[in-house]
């Protein structure tokens, strides 16, 4: 599975409900991703703690070098 | 406590606004430091910079302390603030700035926004 496919099943995992959930390769390299996802967990939570369960989400990709660079954007759906 | 994690853990508690970043702020070495870099800059923020680059082991530490898995991080006064999108964001609606007159006092401003860059192997 390429990196991109991956990080968007266990984003799919994490956020089931989303509003929205798009994973973008920033540079076509396959390891500099842009990751966006929409979804009411994020409804009353300060930006560190939503990027934080993004975070989460991804700690295995994260840790094992899959992910060089990541850029996250995350909103509530209130 | 490892003497380099306590060295790490000063340095958070001790800065106004410590910056852990790829490269140092004359030579940055990632897109995202760059951008959480000039983010702080332009709130006027008085930067510390530690370079997490030297030594594998610094950025294990670092994310050991503060819970978050990637670089750059950001704290004021001891608080972790986030990395790039967060700061950037904040930078972008006022509340960084908001939060550093806040937490550091309505004279925050760095006169010289060169900032200061430490060591932490070394110290």
């Amino acid at each position: 599975m390429s990196g991109i496919d991956r990080l968007r099943q266990l984003l799919e995992q994490a956020f089931p409900d989303a509003a929205e959930l798009d994973v973008a390769d920033r540079t076509g390299g396959g390891d500099h991703f842009q990751v966006t996802v929409t979804s009411p967990r994020f409804n009353g939570l300060a930006l560190l703690d939503q990027h934080r369960l993004v975070n989460e989400a991804l700690a295995d990709p994260l840790r094992d070098g899959t992910i060089h660079e990541l850029r996250i954007k995350t909103r509530g759906t209130e | 406590m490892s003497e380099l994690r306590e060295t790490i853990q000063q340095v958070i508690e001790n800065e106004p606004v410590a910056l852990f970043m790829k490269g140092k702020p004359q030579f940055v070495m990632c897109g995202n430091s760059e951008r959480a870099l000039r983010a702080l800059r332009e709130a006027g923020a008085p930067v510390t910079a530690v370079d997490i680059l030297p030594d594998p082991r610094i950025r294990q530490e670092l994310s050991a302390l503060s819970g978050w898995p990637t670089i750059p991080q950001v704290f004021v006064s001891g608080e972790l603030i986030g990395g790039a999108d967060i700061v950037e964001e904040l930078a972008a609606s006022g509340d960084l700035e908001r939060k550093l007159e806040e937490k550091l006092g309505p004279a925050y401003r760095s006169e010289d926004g060169s900032g200061r860059v430490v060591d932490v192997l070394a110290a």
